[in-house]
């Protein structure tokens, strides 16, 4: 985690870099275990309340919510400091879905957290519904900004940042993108921008799950070296497995201390995870689910597989 | 009539916004690397920690800027019109209007302004793609007094603003600058009673020329300054259609979608009367001598005349 050079390990073999136990250095507190243990049955009830909702709407994206449901659920429930009671409270962390399409697990996480009634989640995609299809910030209580054509949220989250720190302002700025998204250009002008002001109030997570909509990433627009292409931006680099609490809770906080840079943590993930039959499958990007599929697939997320 | 060559647009524009900086401390510039043209360089030199010149990456400066408006920043993103369009289009549209995020973009080197560099960069539609955004306040002021105006406007209004700025030096226009500059309303600057002569940005100065042409004739033609093209000023316009029973439509833009297209729409709802559309006819233009190009492409007050007379057979045919 803190070695901050190049790994270049295959997909499978990530558990290398991952097992944070025999990395702590750097005085991380890390989680508790009963903390780690309350993230992961959160996790688990956001998956199960994602495959209703889009079970019940019949429209929506399930393989990117799946994919972040452990770093969405890690920077609401045990990093961010927001306040439901008030949404605008200007001292907020900032969260931005660069990912848009990942709207559903973000409307669960902010329903549980209490920006509005968990009831509402049927309502998703529905007309005269607070919940769009993509997140839209002056309709949803809690959602900062408004995303779904990719690549905006990352220059945006910049520009929190700047503001931030001009006001002298303490709040960290999340943003999370899709690893098809940095396919495009401008995510390449914000790397550039992000480096130039040293922004290093805000942490880029890539939710790096390898597929996009036409298939693999590595088939439609491979994006070679990843880490190696941050770097030499001149941001600082991190690697998690992006489902495992822990490890993405630890890497925020290293990114927290690194000072004069803008961190992104790289975070391996499964699209689809936790449902067998979506797992790594592009098919599963966006497309209704039967009901059959949805019976597997509770069985499965009930089987705390 | 038209006085002395005034200062240019974007100069005006450039020390407003250095004026502004002292009594909005929240406000930040940002410009892609053409901040020598914008003459947002005042700004830098004045607030260096306010002015952000991203580079030439227009899309992300339009992102950024979106992004540090929800933390109560004031940010002006400067390019030129052609850019803002279609370089910082989809962070406009997705960020800016669509969540009404006080954020003012300043096109420059708008129209055929930009003579010389040919019609890559010129900017003939940003108009029609500002306008048909909603949330979206587009602003197109006619002389520097307006500019200063418009600029000061935009930062009192809370929300997006797009601001259409010259390049060259404009006649300052008397009858326009002994007017308050009151966003939404357009400003008579002469009255008539036969035609009314709308017009925005520098084509304002060849409306005023074009009614002392027509008074030879002996028509009596009003003319309007509409300085805010988005909201429109249509109690103003149908007010102009039922007085005058003709209209003219001059802009420094593509008779499509631009500010005719606004004043048709409004007219054939509110009180049909004949009109006349003058602009650049659905064509690129080319580099060359800016007052040449305007006479080349039909925006000089002649074809303003001539638009007049069109409408006046048909209003006397009407009648």
């Amino acid at each position: 985690m803190l070695d901050h050079t190049r790994i270049n390990l295959p997909h499978s073999s990530i558990s290398v870099w991952l097992d944070r136990s025999q990395n702590t250095a750097g005085g991380t507190m890390g989680l508790t275990k009963e903390r780690k243990a309350v993230l992961e049955g959160l996790c688990k009830q956001f998956r199960r309340t994602l495959l209703d909702t889009l079970y019940s709407v019949q429209t929506g994206h399930p393989g990117g919510s799946l994919s972040a449901t452990e770093i969405i659920t890690t920077l609401y429930f045990e990093v961010m400091k927001v306040d439901p009671k008030n949404p605008s409270w200007e001292d907020r962390d900032r969260f931005v879905l660069a990912k848009g399409h990942a709207a559903p697990m973000l409307y669960i996480a902010l329903a549980e957290k209490g920006f509005f009634p968990k009831e509402e989640l049927k309502t998703l995609r529905q007309l005269n519904s607070r919940l769009q299809g993509h997140p839209c910030a002056l309709k949803t209580p809690g959602v900062e900004l408004s995303t779904g054509p990719l690549g905006l949220g990352l220059s945006a989250a910049l520009g929190m940042g700047l503001g931030a720190r001009i006001q002298g302002k303490q709040f960290h700025t999340y943003v999370l993108l899709g690893d098809g998204e940095i396919q495009e250009g401008i995510v390449w002008e914000a790397a550039m921008a992000g480096a130039k002001y040293g922004i290093d109030n805000v942490v880029a997570i890539l939710d790096k799950n390898g597929v996009q909509l036409d298939g693999p990433v590595d088939q439609i627009m491979p994006l070679g070296d990843v880490r190696a292409k941050w770097n030499s931006f001149g941001w600082n680099t991190l690697e998690v497995n992006g489902h495992k609490v822990e490890e993405i809770y630890d890497a925020i906080q290293e990114a927290h201390r690194v000072k004069g840079k803008p961190t992104i943590i790289i975070a391996h993930t499964v699209k689809g995870k936790g449902v067998s039959f979506m797992e790594g499958k592009h098919a599963w990007h966006g497309k209704p689910i039967s009901k059959a599929e949805y019976e597997a697939a509770i069985k499965e997320l009930e089987g705390g597989r | 009539m038209a006085g002395a060559a005034g200062k240019a647009m974007r100069q005006v524009y450039g020390e407003t916004l250095v004026e502004l900086g002292k009594t909005y401390p929240n406000i930040v510039v940002f410009d892609a690397d053409v901040a020598n043209s914008t003459r947002t360089i005042l700004f830098g030199e004045s607030y260096p920690d306010r002015f952000f010149d991203v580079g030439i990456a227009e899309m992300n400066m339009a992102a950024m800027a979106a992004g540090i408006s929800t933390t109560g920043m004031i940010p002006f993103v400067n390019t030129f019109a052609c850019f803002m369009v279609l370089r910082c289009g989809d962070p406009i549209r997705s960020l800016v209007a669509y969540t009404k995020l006080n954020v003012k973009l300043a096109g420059t080197y708008a129209g055929l302004s930009d003579s010389y560099d040919g019609a890559s960069h010129h900017s003939i539609l940003d108009i029609a793609f500002m306008r048909a955004l909603p949330n979206m306040v587009v602003l197109s002021p006619a002389d520097a007094a307006d500019m200063k105006a418009a600029t000061e406007a935009a930062v009192q209004y809370k929300g997006p603003v797009y601001l259409r700025i010259h390049r060259n030096e404009c006649p300052d226009i008397p009858e326009n600058d002994t007017q308050p500059f009151t966003l939404g309303k357009g400003k008579v600057l002469r009255d008539g009673r036969d035609i009314t002569l709308i017009a925005t940005g520098y084509m304002v100065h060849r409306a005023m020329e074009a009614a002392l042409k027509l008074q030879q004739q002996g028509i009596s033609a009003r003319v309007v300054n509409i300085h805010t093209i988005k909201p429109l000023d249509t109690n103003l316009l149908r007010d102009c259609a039922k007085e005058t029973g003709g209209i003219v439509v001059a802009e420094e833009h593509s008779i499509h979608g631009g500010l005719g297209g606004a004043v048709a729409e409004a007219i054939g709802r509110l009180y049909p009367v004949p009109i006349e559309f003058v602009g650049v006819r659905d064509t690129f233009a080319e580099s060359g001598d800016y007052q040449a190009l305007l006479e080349k492409y039909g925006l000089t007050s002649q074809h303003i005349v001539k638009a007049a007379e069109e409408v006046l057979k048909k209003k006397g045919a009407k009648g």
